[in-house]
């Protein structure tokens, strides 16, 4: 069936659920993404119980975060 | 080889300086290897040492990235006190394998930026040059 992943039109199997879509697409931990369903977001909990249907529309966006503190020492000298 | 347009650069650089003390965040879009759009967004931290972003407000940057037919390049975030290169939090953090990830060092008064691909804990330098 026919569905819009990341605002690209995608052909998936039938009675795929959020979950199992995320792992085909390579996402291992869930914990580094956050999605939406339909523009409704989908509780992490819930990513194995919501079936895909026909014409949905899925985005799914990586955490961005991190922190300047203990920077890591690196061979290569880049600018400051 | 990534591109910036000019005036994005000073953005990302104001953006940073703008958010003092704390650390500043968001996404630069274009097409292609051509940056040409910031989207300054929200530390919910609101720390001078780590940076979220906001999950709604990503979406929303998101869906106005591909109204105007743009795709996200990299995401930025300024380091007010540190080099410009990922601490170990940057690398474990890094999850998104498709995009650069930006570091402003504001801790000369001449800033420095660097891009950077982190995938798998490994951190390869991304070039660039502004346009």
């Amino acid at each position: 069936m026919e569905i819009k992943l990341n605002g690209k039109q995608e052909n998936i199997e039938n009675n795929t659920n959020v979950a199992d879509l995320l792992k085909q697409k390579g996402i291992q931990n869930v914990e580094m993404v956050t999605v939406q369903l339909n523009g409704t977001f989908v509780n992490k909990e819930d990513l194995s119980n919501k079936t895909i249907t026909e014409n949905d529309e899925i985005d799914f966006l990586y955490f961005m975060g991190g922190g300047s503190k203990s920077t890591v020492r690196q061979k290569r000298c880049y600018h400051q | 080889m990534l591109k910036i347009k000019r005036e994005t650069y000073k953005q990302i650089i104001s953006s940073a300086r703008e958010a003092l003390p704390n650390e500043a965040c968001g996404y630069l879009a274009g097409t292609s290897d051509t940056i040409t759009h910031c989207f300054p967004m929200t530390n919910t931290d609101a720390s001078p040492e780590h940076y979220s972003f906001d999950p709604g407000e990503q979406f929303e940057v998101l869906r106005k990235t591909r109204d105007l037919g743009l795709e996200i390049i990299a995401n930025f975030h300024s380091h007010p006190q540190t080099p410009s290169r990922p601490s170990e939090e940057d690398i474990r953090l890094a999850y998104d394998p498709n995009i650069a990830y930006g570091i402003i060092s504001l801790v000369s008064e001449d800033e420095h930026f660097n891009l950077f691909r982190i995938k798998d804990n490994k951190v390869i330098p991304e070039g660039y040059y502004i346009i």
